[in-house]
């Protein structure tokens, strides 16, 4: 990943995540698919609602005939996490116009704000509205082709996983992850390992006490304050 | 190519529900001076979010018992991690995931 912020830079740093997007894009296609959902509901919830887990989430409530209150309940759990992504990531264009970031902010994914936390590794910590929009407009982009792709085959193809497709989208985090383990110097190696172990532990106890999703937001916040804590020891 | 009123309440509904969580964010920071407690939180954010998405693959959850291990996940993330030791690559990173895993469903591995 070069410095570099322009719009071209953004398409071309935003291609190793398209993998995952693909992956879990046709699985959630064929998914859909196979939840009698039609081609213009599948398109409307990955052009509108544009959340991967939350469209899983909302197909098998539609299919059990929940509640619409459930429904939006649940969406706004499994998307809480994007409240503290949002935040994390707005702060690096607090120079830009308002109407700006609420474009940033419209498109915003785990996949493409791990990405801007990558790269702002590798730019002193500068981000720039063309770059960001790049990584946002492909991955969009990306997702509502292969779900709506992944719809049309769903009939076709008897197992996608066969071929390892879905364990694109865990690579791509594990990489993530490890490259901001070792290029965030603000931070350090050993305070980030310490963090990283706390949240697994957290997650672990967690999900057997409550949903994935919600577990996810526990590890998270705790970790974030016994990151806190531990800093200030150092 | 149809659509049953519930169905497009759903994603009418949704949509906005994660508009707001994606969008007000932004025009909260870009309005108010965050307390530096706040923002101390935040810069722990992208190494915690990141483990705990990673963690969800690796995890199978049995609610009212321990989480036990996705063995397939876990097995396919070693050679995925090697690869990201040896060349920083997120590329590299995710194909040789996809074909570790390739592999281990061959191989009927891990369930």
């Amino acid at each position: 990943m070069s410095p570099s912020l322009t719009f071209r830079t953004g398409v071309r740093d935003v291609l190793p995540t398209v993998f995952g997007y693909i992956g879990v894009g046709l699985a959630f296609g064929i998914v859909a698919h196979t939840s009698h959902l039609s081609l213009l509901v599948v398109a409307g919830m990955s052009f509108i609602v544009y959340a991967g887990s939350a469209q899983f989430i909302i197909t098998s409530m539609l299919l059990l005939h929940d509640p619409l209150s459930g429904i939006f309940i649940s969406t706004f759990l499994v998307n809480s996490r994007m409240i503290l992504m949002s935040t994390s990531l707005a702060q690096y264009f607090r120079h830009e116009s308002l109407f700006k970031n609420l474009l940033i902010g419209t498109l915003v994914t785990d996949e493409t704000f791990a990405l801007a936390m990558n790269k702002q590794n590798k730019t002193n910590g500068k981000l720039s509205f063309a770059w960001q929009s790049a990584a946002n407009l492909v991955a969009y982009l990306v997702w509502g082709v292969a779900t709506i792709v992944g719809a049309i085959l769903g009939g076709m193809i008897a197992d996608p996983t066969r071929f390892g497709f879905d364990f694109a989208l865990t690579a791509m985090f594990i990489g993530l992850v490890y490259l901001q383990l070792i290029s965030d110097r603000h931070l350090g190696l050993p305070l980030q390992l310490m963090v990283m172990i706390f949240v697994a532990i957290v997650y672990y106890f967690m999900i057997g006490l409550m949903s994935q999703n919600f577990a996810l937001l526990v590890a998270t916040v705790a970790g974030c304050l016994f990151g806190m804590e531990m800093k200030k020891c150092r | 190519m149809s659509m049953s009123l519930t169905e497009l309440w759903a994603i009418l509904g949704c949509g906005v529900i994660t508009l707001a969580s994606r969008v007000l964010p932004f025009a909260f920071v870009k309005q108010v001076n965050m307390p530096a407690w706040l923002i101390d939180f935040l810069t722990f954010v992208p190494i915690t979010i990141m483990t705990a998405l990673c963690c969800q693959s690796l995890f199978v959850a049995n609610p009212g018992h321990l989480a036990t291990l996705n063995v397939a996940n876990c097995l396919a993330a070693i050679p995925a991690t090697i690869a990201g030791v040896l060349t920083k690559s997120l590329l590299m990173v995710v194909v040789v995931g996809i074909m570790a895993m390739a592999v281990i469903r061959y191989f009927s591995i891990g369930g």
